[in-house]
């Protein structure tokens, strides 16, 4: 069997879109199979515009790993904009895949990865263009098995009704089992059809398919249990964990794409998983344990990612890329490395605490000394042991000392707001920081037009972290709160003018909320958001908070429920939560703890230099933490730059 | 510092790369493939490129042309296969010369372009041609940002004719089963420019005619309007000649000076 491409039919609508070079595909570094050499069929989505997508990490991995397997094809598909939305349905073009254009139905499994809650509605939108019911319980063996993965895939129960199956925790083995079971399934003869392939799949304890699952509720609207239909599907599903990250060195042809996109930049995983322990920080809960990849396998990526892809900057990602046991020898061995190649490093997520001038020294030496941006999150010394972000102010004015001293000029810094137990005090107290900051900064540097930018956003809890039970700061108190500090700045005289402050309104916050912690009833308000027109709700030009709350108040009234009830209520130590029966390895009792530390403003430390503190992850999943030093360097590269020999002929010289 | 003049195509799905996109591509090329780039001075140094009169997004080519500068020589057959190889298949280096002679830019009075007009018949087509040539003024309007500006789009006009199907060398990326008719444009680079898109809203102010989907546009060729012939000359000619002319004298190429000059 073949499927035919529809590009013939959407090459005749690309005329009239916005950038239309975001949807042709031919990427650098992509990979087009013949289907029929293939038994098992991948279409992987990034439920948001190319632009964003097209970096993701995730999805490049999942892309290259399934790709490499014979037999085993993998395609990507992303969100297209309503412009092309609105062709595609005049003139039936269904969703497709950017790399050979294939329709999505046609494919095994329609893989979707969440970041975020808010690409939900995007989601229904693909299902739709590509002919797909958007319930699972409309779907036939002619449709794909649609999975949900990434971090918002740890609480599925808001989209369980549109999706089939989920995975939690790393994808890379996990895909590979997954179309394990899938290829023995049709070389079977796909006997019992869908159902029994998903059963095969729950029964592993590694894939969650939610109607294999019973939801039972209490009077007062708060769920009673979660119970599984039939026998062999197991209570609880565990998520997955690659360990040695060195055995797994992707993305090795990072995707380079034709159209502008978010990041543009040849992006290494340093390490995976956090235990600095934020309360806040869905991450790093979730992520655990921290699992660093070596300083060689770091250095042989960053070399054949860039002979691969061109970039000229290297990213060094990971949740604290300046925790790495060896990051400094990392950050001297590449910028040696690529001196004379104008090659950039960034550190998207550094600590404050982790930050040295030795560290930015090199990160800087082959590109521009524009701006340094740490998190202290909150803005008391209190509210810090609240989210046990355990930096203090001395040290942050000691660091961006060092920073004002040695030619940087600009310092941002990230707060949130809406913080459980937070006051208007805390909040005002950011100001205070920010004008400690310039002080010093005009202090060490002898010059007046240093700079400091503010930037805030709401806090949203989230599932499998000890905020999880916290009540969410309505939209009205957060935007109350922020104007008050906005006022407080630019009441300032002396150093206002000085501190740029950036923060977004309470109202997206709210149904990030509702999403991220709902259960199986908010379906009813995403599907009708979608059909009210809903899409790319993480783009503030498309985001309706009307809409949403419209949406919400008619599809949750039949359940006794709210937005309030899912976002700013506090939930109890008893309360069965939507979430319980996924297994983040996180021990519910210690997260509990936790919690209650959290109110007492108690601290915990970080188990990489000292004892566990039993959060359950490690004897749970069967893991341990995998960190350095391995005391290795970074071998200068001999054969750079061997490039073609001169002109033979020689008369030129 | 030696000068390589490159021609290259933007073909099938990619012709729908914006210039920025391909800038960004071969910038990333260049890196790939080790190219000893000479850059510009300044804070953030960038490699010396010309690029020159790009066709517009969403439109094939079969002869675009760019100029770079080399901090150390390099073969240039050598460096179009290693750039080509660097570029994803449709953005293909298909032509490279050592600048001997000034003024690329100047060689480029004039393009020849391919309309392909698919659900429309080839008679048609041609009778509509043959009122645009016959006019003496052709009105078009087009949106610009600065609002709807109305131009003649007939002067820049040379030629405009129905040709038959079979056009050596004209690329072939759709499926031909239904009536389909090709023309073939031979336009001035005037300021301000006129486009192929022009032309076609040209074609259906003066003759009514009104493609079903949109018209599948190609430059095969561009450079210096040769009058008696109707056509352009490949602008890269001259390098070449130049060449032929050092390597036939290779005692006095020895010796002498490469000619250089503005690109």
């Amino acid at each position: 069997m073949t499927v035919e491409s529809v590009f013939p039919q959407l090459e005749a609508l690309l005329p009239h879109v916005q950038k239309p070079i975001q949807y042709v595909g031919g990427e650098l570094n992509s990979t087009v199979k013949p289907w029929e050499d293939c038994d098992v069929h991948w279409a992987l989505m990034y439920p948001d515009a190319y632009e964003v997508g097209l970096p993701n990490q995730g999805v490049m991995i999942l892309y290259e790993v399934l790709n490499e397997q014979r037999g085993v094809l993998a395609e990507r598909t992303y969100s297209v904009w309503p412009d092309l939305e609105a062709l595609m349905r005049e003139h039936r073009v269904p969703q497709f895949t950017v790399d050979s254009h294939r329709p999505v139905k046609a494919f095994d499994v329609f893989g979707l990865s969440f970041s975020t809650e808010l690409g939900y509605t995007n989601m229904l939108t693909a299902l739709d263009l590509a002919g797909i019911p958007l319930e699972s319980k409309d779907r036939t063996d002619e449709d794909p098995i649609v999975l949900a993965g990434g971090h918002a895939a740890f609480n599925p129960e808001p989209i369980a009704d549109f999706i089939d199956a989920a995975i939690i925790g790393d994808g890379e083995q996990a895909v590979l089992d997954m179309t394990r079971i899938i290829r023995e399934w049709k070389a079977e003869g796909r006997p019992g059809g869908r159902e029994e392939v998903l059963f095969r799949l729950a029964r592993t304890g590694g894939v969650y398919v939610p109607a294999f699952y019973d939801v039972e509720y209490l009077a007062d609207g708060r769920i009673a249990r979660v119970v599984p239909k039939r026998s062999g599907v197991p209570w609880r599903v565990s998520k997955h964990t690659v360990m040695d990250l060195d055995e797994w060195p992707y993305p090795k042809q990072p995707l380079v794409p034709l159209a502008e996109t978010v990041h543009e930049r040849m992006s290494v995983e340093i390490f995976r998983g956090c235990t600095r322990g934020c309360r806040f920080c869905q991450a790093g809960m979730i992520t655990r344990p921290v699992r660093e990849r070596s300083i060689t396998g770091i250095g042989e990526m960053v070399e054949k990612g860039l002979k691969a892809t061109g970039f000229e900057e290297v990213g060094l990602l990971s949740l604290s890329s300046a925790d790495h046991s060896e990051i400094g020898e990392v950050a001297k061995g590449l910028a040696d490395r690529y001196e004379d190649d104008k090659i950039g490093l960034s550190l998207p997520s550094t600590r404050v605490d982790a930050f040295n001038v030795d560290l930015a020294n090199e990160l800087t030496r082959n590109g521009r000394r524009s701006g340094l941006t740490f998190a202290p999150e909150g803005g008391s010394e209190r509210m810090r042991k609240v989210i046990n972000k355990m930096v203090s102010e001395d040290d942050l004015i000691r660091t961006v000392a060092t920073a004002y001293g040695n030619g940087w000029r600009q310092v941002k810094l990230y707060f949130m707001c809406g913080l459980p137990t937070e006051t208007d005090e805390d909040v005002l107290q950011i100001a205070d920081m920010a004008t400690r900051v310039i002080q010093k900064g005009r202090e060490v540097s002898g010059a007046g037009d240093i700079r400091c930018t503010v930037s805030i956003g709401g806090f949203v809890p989230k599932p499998h972290t000890p905020f999880q039970w916290a009540p969410q700061l309505s939209a009205e108190e957060t935007d109350a709160r922020l104007e008050k500090l906005r006022d407080k700045i630019r009441g300032d005289k002396k150093y206002g003018r000085s501190i740029g402050f950036r923060y977004h309104d309470g109202k997206p916050g709210i149904v990030e909320g509702l999403l991220s912690r709902g259960d199986r009833r908010v379906g009813d308000v995403i599907r009708a958001v979608y059909e009210d027109g809903g899409r790319f709700d993480g783009w503030r030009e498309h985001f309706s908070y009307d809409r949403w709350t419209a949406c919400a108040d008619k599809a949750l009234a039949a359940h006794g429920v709210d937005v309030d009830w899912y976002t700013t209520r506090e939930r109890s130590y008893e309360e069965v939560l939507p979430w319980d029966h996924l297994d983040s390895g996180l021990d519910k009792d210690w997260l509990w703890e936790d919690w209650q530390d959290a109110l007492d403003e108690t601290e915990v430390d970080d188990c990489r230099w000292t004892p566990c503190f039993d959060c359950g992850v490690c004897p749970q999943m069967d893991t341990h933490i995998q960190i350095g030093p391995t005391g290795k360097k970074l071998l200068p590269l001999t054969v750079k730059n061997a490039g073609p020999a001169p002109a033979a002929s020689g008369h030129v010289h | 510092m030696q000068r390589i003049r490159l021609r290259y195509t933007k073909r099938g799905r990619l012709r729908f790369t914006s210039h920025r996109d391909f800038q960004r591509a071969f910038e990333r090329a260049l890196r790939r493939a080790e190219v000893p780039m000479a850059y510009s001075a300044g804070f953030t140094p960038h490699p010396k490129v010309s690029y020159a009169n790009a066709a517009p997004t969403g439109t094939g080519s079969e002869a675009e042309y760019l100029e770079i500068a080399l901090a150390a020589p390099r073969d240039p057959g050598s460096l179009r296969a290693l750039l080509d190889a660097s570029l994803p298949t449709g953005l293909d280096i298909v032509d490279a010369v050592e600048a001997r002679t000034s003024g690329l830019a100047d060689r480029l009075t004039a393009s020849v372009w391919e309309l392909r007009l698919d659900g429309v018949d080839p008679a048609d087509a041609r009778r509509a041609a043959e009122v645009f040539t016959a006019a003496d003024t052709v009105e078009v309007s087009r949106a610009t940002k600065n609002g709807v500006r109305v131009f003649d789009a007939r002067p820049a006009v040379v030629s405009l004719e129905a040709v038959s199907r079979e056009t050596p060398g004209s690329p072939a990326d759709r499926p031909s089963d239904r009536p389909c008719a090709i023309l073939r444009l031979v336009v001035r680079h005037v300021t301000p420019a006129v486009r192929p898109d022009d032309v076609l809203s040209g074609l259906r102010a003066v003759a009514d005619l009104a493609p079903p989907v949109p018209a599948a546009v190609t430059r095969l060729a561009q450079g210096l309007f040769d009058a008696e012939s109707g056509t352009v000359t490949d602008p890269l000619a001259p390098d070449r000649e130049a060449a032929e002319a050092l390597t036939a004298v290779p005692a006095a190429a020895a010796t002498a000076p490469t000619p250089e000059g503005p690109a």
